[in-house]
């Protein structure tokens, strides 16, 4: 009976397997995700142990009390989605549209977070270049100007998570989702925790570099 | 080899009741911009790269035209720039890369495994879309103002010096790159998923096998590419110092960050090529490929060992010679999986009943030339004589014995073993083969005087040249029109066999493989019912093949 799915797309002999799918493809294509940050970190690796003095003097000058608050939003919003896929399971549809919405809203709240910091950031000259901060040693602008690119292309992606769960939960509540069907689920709140994941690795990077001697 | 043989045969009624094949079953221009057919995007790539091969052709054409004389009469040392520029950006990312893998590829593999389609049909046609966007960007890119960094994007030329429109072709290579991108991912998932009942992993095809090792470099390199060229555009745009020596930044990093996706992307270039051999070998010595495994494996300890070797394209360029040591090692290390392949050719060959059909003559002409590419990178990979050739012609003559000689020779090949399955007609056999020995005798006449150049220290990248060299530069040239004559030919008879080809039969070349059970054209979803494969691929039998030809003397076997 599970064949006669209506989410069965024509390529597909059964569910099982449709699902087996799109769950690789997810994980297939976090990998190239992986990689695609990994020209960044790499950079960001090569360049701290050239230059950790001026590495660690640009670190100080973020907001560490922004970063943290963030940290601790997108480590909620990636257990408020993980429950999302739980009560997909229990086929709650109630709890899955709700989870998935406050997912959205915290998601919504990283963004907003990181706005204000990044106006807080260019007040302070902190964007690279000719009217960058007098003070820090030109290397600096190295660690700047990774700070902007590896904080943007996440925020790209934070945002990209918070259309797809959108949808998620706008297809939730057409009723779309089961717990015989809830593979978009599974797989969007793969690419959410993916995202949460790379944010745990930029935060300690970017924000804690010799905190301990400030 | 199965035993599932699903050809229809409907009752022979008068009338036009021929079953609809995926050509004739919509004939609208939306039902193809629009359709999700694993084998129509196959035919929609072949024509986008047709498109930017042509360009790329022609920039080729004006620089050989330009090398007749050795003064720079032609064109200027500018013009120059920009025409090396579009031939290498064009050729590599537009029409290499997608060659085999997006065109052959995505035509024959889900059909080699038995599947309907491939697992996510919309993301294949968005591949497709966003390789044309990409492309379109960078056509636009060479057309209005050119780009004159070379196809590596080299910082800080590119990133500061250069006037021209190099972040619009970086662009352009970002977007095409996640088309790249969704082709890999795509029959990676379709190979783990959509194989037929029975497909078990020794059972597939080898081209598939080459398929799915091309299709892990593409996830995994592709987006550092991606990412690379983005660091080089923001650099460029805002004058922001990443790979500025000024600021503190290291214009080696942007190298080591390049040919980290460059040299895995070179086995994208001929990983699939390799594929295609296993299949031509096979059917045309009638017999199982020699050593199924090891050249399975050989595939994949490609791509694995094709990330580690990157560094030696900077043996000169600074970076510490204990690392160009190790480089120079694992180089010559991933030597022995490609000659594993060729020698499992051979002895394939070995005691076969060969016949000389043209897709043969090509893969024939594959081996020598593919020989000829990988013992010349050999001697790149040492460092010391490295030094000596670094940036001259004798690294463009081995690239083109690999890209040209393997990869091209090969996607021709293939493209003439499956136009019969593609198209549902024959191409005209006498002229297949005269114009693939126009291409061998031309391709050779091309490049290999640029070897003697090269090691003559001839450089590259150059409108004008000592007047010594002129003699070789002259047989290049004259080669290159040969070549072309070789190109044109194909193009103008497959366009001729649409309409006038002989009808081709379900299987013209009595080849295994699951391709050829279902009726050229195929139906829209490959098979009418679900193969069930019993066997190991390349069930071949020299001995009957050699005792059907006795038997018919005439033997008009292939047309």
């Amino acid at each position: 009976m599970a064949d006669a799915h209506a989410a069965l797309q024509e390529q597909f002999e059964e569910m099982p397997q449709q699902k087996e799918a799109a769950t690789l493809g997810m994980w297939a294509f976090l990998a190239t995700e992986v990689l695609f940050f990994g020209a960044m970190f790499m950079s960001y690796i090569v360049y701290r142990t050239t230059y950790p003095q001026a590495f660690a003097e640009a670190s100080h000058h973020t907001i560490v009390l922004f970063g943290t608050i963030n940290t601790a939003i997108l480590l909620t919003s990636s257990f408020t989605v993980a429950m999302a896929v739980h009560a997909a399971r229990q086929n709650n549809i109630k709890w899955l549209f709700r989870l998935l919405a406050i997912t959205v809203f915290f998601g919504l709240a990283f963004l907003a977070v990181k706005g204000l910091e990044y106006h807080e950031d260019l007040n302070e000259n902190l964007w690279p270049g000719p009217h960058f901060k007098s003070e820090l040693p030109p290397q600096a602008q190295i660690f700047w100007i990774l700070y902007w690119i590896m904080t943007g292309v996440h925020a790209v992606h934070v945002t990209v998570g918070v259309v797809l769960l959108s949808i998620m939960a706008w297809m939730t509540s057409r009723r779309k989702f089961s717990d015989a069907y809830y593979t978009p689920i599974e797989i969007s709140a793969l690419y959410w925790h993916f995202v949460d994941i790379i944010w745990i690795y930029l935060y300690p990077l970017l924000y804690l570099i010799h905190r301990y001697s400030a | 080899m199965n035993t599932a043989m699903p050809i229809e045969s409907p009752e022979p009624l008068r009338e036009e009741r021929v079953p609809k094949n995926y050509i004739t079953e919509s004939r609208t221009l939306k039902s193809w911009l629009f359709t999700t057919d694993h084998k129509r995007i196959g035919i929609l790539y072949l024509f986008s790269i047709l498109f930017y091969f042509i360009i790329a052709a022609i920039a080729a054409a004006l620089m050989r035209m330009e090398l007749i004389t050795p003064a720079g009469d032609m064109v200027t040392s500018e013009t120059y720039n920009k025409l090396f520029t579009i031939h290498g950006t064009l050729m590599v990312w537009f029409f290499l890369i997608p060659s085999i893998p997006a065109v052959l590829g995505n035509f024959v593999l889900p059909m080699m495994l038995g599947a309907r389609d491939v697992a996510f049909p919309k993301l294949n046609l968005l591949s497709w879309y966003l390789f044309n966007a990409g492309g379109l960007l960078a056509v636009y890119a060479v057309t209005f103002g050119g780009v004159d960094t070379g196809w590596t994007f080299y910082t800080p030329y590119s990133s500061t010096f250069s006037n021209s429109h190099v972040v619009e072709m970086a662009a352009g290579v970002f977007v095409a790159g996640f088309g790249t991108i969704l082709t890999g991912l795509n029959f990676i998932i379709t190979t783990h998923k959509l194989r037929a009942p029975g497909m078990r992993w020794f059972r597939m095809p080898l081209f598939v096998w080459s398929l799915y090792s091309t299709s892990v470099i593409m996830i995994l390199a592709t987006p550092v590419l991606a990412m690379t060229l983005a660091l080089m555009s923001i650099e460029r745009i805002w004058g922001v110092g990443i790979f500025d020596p000024r600021l503190g930044g290291d214009p080696i990093l942007f190298q080591h960050l390049f040919w980290f996706y460059s040299h895995p992307a070179v086995y994208i270039m001929i990983l699939p090529g390799m594929g295609v051999m296993s299949e031509l070998v096979t059917c045309f010595s009638r017999k199982p490929i020699f050593g199924y495994h090891f050249v399975a494996f050989a595939s994949v300890a490609i791509a694995i060992m094709g990330f580690l070797v990157w560094g030696h394209h900077m043996f000169t360029s600074g970076q510490s010679i204990y690392a160009g040591l190790v480089f120079s090692f694992l180089s010559y290390m991933v030597a022995v999986p490609s000659a594993i392949k060729v020698f499992n050719w051979t002895m394939t060959l070995y005691r076969g009943s060969i016949s000389f059909a043209t897709p043969m003559l090509y893969a024939l002409g594959f081996m020598g030339l593919f020989t000829i590419g990988g013992l010349t990178g050999l001697y790149l990979a040492a460092v010391g004589f490295d030094v000596h050739v670094q940036d001259t012609y004798f690294i463009v003559a081995h690239f083109h014995y690999i890209m040209v000689g393997g990869m091209v020779t090969a996607f021709m090949g293939g493209l003439h073993y499956w136009w019969p399955k593609i198209t549902g007609r024959m191409y005209p056999e006498k002229l297949g083969q005269l114009a693939a020995l126009i291409m061998y005798l031309g391709f050779n006449l091309t490049f290999f005087p640029q070897f003697i150049l090269g090691y003559l220290g001839m450089p590259r990248r150059y409108h004008a040249y000592a007047p010594e060299f002129q003699i070789y530069n002259v047989m290049s040239s004259a080669g290159a029109s040969i070549l072309g004559v070789g190109y044109l030919l194909p193009l103008l008879y497959f366009l001729w066999s649409l309409k006038y080809g002989k009808k081709a039969p379900a299987n013209p070349w009595k080849a295994t493989g699951l391709e050829w059970q279902t009726p050229s054209p195929p139906p829209k979803h490959n098979f009418v019912e679900t193969p069930v494969v019993t066997g190991p691929p390349y069930q071949y039998s020299a001995e009957a093949a050699e005792a059907e030809f006795t038997a018919n003397e005439k033997g008009e076997a292939y047309g």
